[in-house]
């Protein structure tokens, strides 16, 4: 992997983060001004919120776009189409409850002494309030969880396809989806992985390449209208990035520490600056990692939200043919996107390990 | 933020998704498709080596070829030249051999004529001998046939005798 590319990477990176903070900034003042107007009525019924806002043709675009990317216990795909979801708790004094998340939209949120208010659920007391010394383990199959075993689904039936066209080819020219697939790992050992991780990369290649598909997949998915938002969800991007980081200290050689601890060529009295901004750096790579990929999809997702939001608060056919073709746009390049995220986040977490595990003193720790 | 706080139950469906992802698809997807990646470089690699190598074997066959075309050309050649060497020799001692012959010859003819020369001079002085003879014969029979001439003849020879 070229310099140049990276380089060309990380411009391109933060003219996107730019707008991203633009757009967010705009959607949340939207958002903050439509919630301060939308609080009155919401604290007597939780969850019908949404149920009034249609009700009095009022639109929120700020909640309806905070509803999109933010994780539900049910999958809905569009307005009256809802795919119920299991919800599973567990609380220490009653014990594990599991229900289908209908019993929430029956009950408007209330079911057998548990409340669904935005998507956290507590417990009720008997009085009615909010039971605060209960916790409630949420382990819910919600939308994220739903959509990321649909993503593993996928994946495993693809890859073992690619697998078995594999074996049936053997020795012979690719055929079929392998041929679609195989240059694209052919692309992450040879161009990613290889030239970042070096010559152990056999041990990590497995890893880096379900990273790779999973983000790829995820990011589609979450493409697709009514898809939920997994890979800009920053649950799931924390624990990516909390994995490569863990990969990267478990396999880290004596001379990453002893470049934490003594970096070359630094006079005694910068030590203890040095220790600063190295354990910083540490650090501060699985954090760009996690919000890299988290607010590029959000910001995304975001954007083509706003976008929609538009039609229906100006109500106008010249506004939605514009705002058509601008979310076309928007389209095609969140599928750039999603390609190139999933790319960076895998390319990175070359990086971080080859740099853990370089055998040369000049390594060069990617910050 | 609602969207920056981690959630709990995602973590752990997460951590085991994506756990049990890992797993499947290094045992059952990456392993073979990555091994008969490999093996397929390996066979292309083997089978670009052996076309080098056929063709490296190719090119010093040529060179042989021309080598054995060349020697074959060469001795062609000399076949040639070899024989147009015999040949010249041969016609070269044909034509010394002629003109030899032809002298001797000569040298022959030479000779003989010298011979019947020689014979026929003696011949001819055998002849002049015999018909000088004859002649001579003839011009004494006729001289001596004058018997008083001859009687004074010879009484003219007695008497000069006489006086000396």
């Amino acid at each position: 992997m070229n310099s140049l590319l990276i380089d060309r990477i990380i411009i391109e990176n933060m003219l996107r983060k730019i707008t991203t903070k633009l757009l967010l900034v705009l959607s949340l003042s939207l958002f903050s001004i439509n919630f301060a107007s939308a609080q009155e009525g919401h604290e007597a019924h939780p969850e019908n919120h949404e149920a009034t806002a249609h009700e009095e043709e009022k639109f929120d675009i700020g909640q309806m776009i905070m509803h999109h990317i933010a994780d539900s216990h049910e999958w809905e795909f569009a307005h009256g189409l809802t795919l119920p979801l299991p919800v599973i708790l567990y609380t220490k004094q009653y014990g594990l409850e599991v229900f289908s998340s209908k019993r929430f939209a029956e009950g408007n949120g209330v079911y057998n002494g548990y409340i669904n208010n935005h998507e956290h659920i507590h417990r009720l007391n008997p009085q009615g309030g909010l039971d605060e010394e209960v916790h409630v383990w949420d382990l819910s199959i919600t939308k994220n969880v739903a959509s990321m075993l649909l993503s593993a689904v996928i994946l495993i039936v693809l890859m073992s396809t690619v697998a078995k066209s594999f074996a049936k080819n053997r020795g012979k020219a690719p055929k079929g989806i392998q041929s679609f697939i195989e240059p694209i790992i052919f692309f992450i050992r040879d161009e990613v992985v290889i030239p970042n991780v070096g010559p152990k990369y056999e041990k990590y290649l497995p890893y880096l390449l379900t990273l790779f598909f999973f983000i790829l997949v995820n990011n589609l998915l979450g493409l697709i209208p009514g898809g939920a938002n997994l890979t800009g969800n920053i649950t799931i991007t924390l624990f990516l990035a909390v994995i490569t980081f863990i990969i990267t200290h478990i396999n880290a050689n004596k001379h990453y520490w002893l470049h934490l601890v003594k970096p070359e060529g630094v006079p005694v009295a910068m030590l203890p600056l040095m220790w600063v901004v190295e354990i910083a750096g540490v650090f501060m790579k699985p954090m760009s990692l996690t919000i890299r990929l988290f607010a590029n999809i959000t910001a995304g997702h975001i954007i083509i939200l706003s976008l929609l939001g538009l039609i229906f608060i100006f109500k106008s056919f010249a506004v939605g043919g514009v705002v058509t073709l601008f979310t076309l746009f928007m389209n095609a390049i969140e599928l750039l996107v999603a390609f190139l995220q999933a790319f960076i986040f895998t390319l990175l977490s070359s990086m971080y390990i080859g740099s853990a595990i370089e055998e040369h003193h000049e390594a060069d720790h990617g910050h | 933020m609602e969207l920056l706080t981690p959630a709990i139950g995602l973590l752990f469906w997460m951590a085991l998704v994506f756990g049990i992802l890992v797993f499947f698809l290094k045992k059952f997807a990456w392993k073979p498709i990555l091994s008969s990646l490999k093996e397929r470089e390996d066979t292309i690699e083997s089978a670009l080596r052996m076309a080098e190598e056929t063709r490296a074997e190719m090119a010093k066959l040529k060179s042989d070829n021309d080598k054995i075309l060349a020697e074959a050309r060469a001795e062609r050649d000399k076949m040639i030249r070899d024989a147009k060497n015999i040949t010249d020799k041969m016609i070269a001692d044909a034509k010394e051999k002629a003109v030899v012959e032809g002298n001797k010859i000569i040298a022959d003819a030479r000779e003989a004529i010298q011979q019947e020369k020689a014979a026929l001079v003696s011949q001819m002085k055998k002849d002049m001998a015999s018909f000088s003879i004859e002649i001579a014969e003839k011009v004494i029979r006729r001289e001596l046939a004058d018997k008083s001439s001859q009687e004074a003849l010879v009484s003219t020879l007695i008497s000069d005798a006489n006086l000396n």
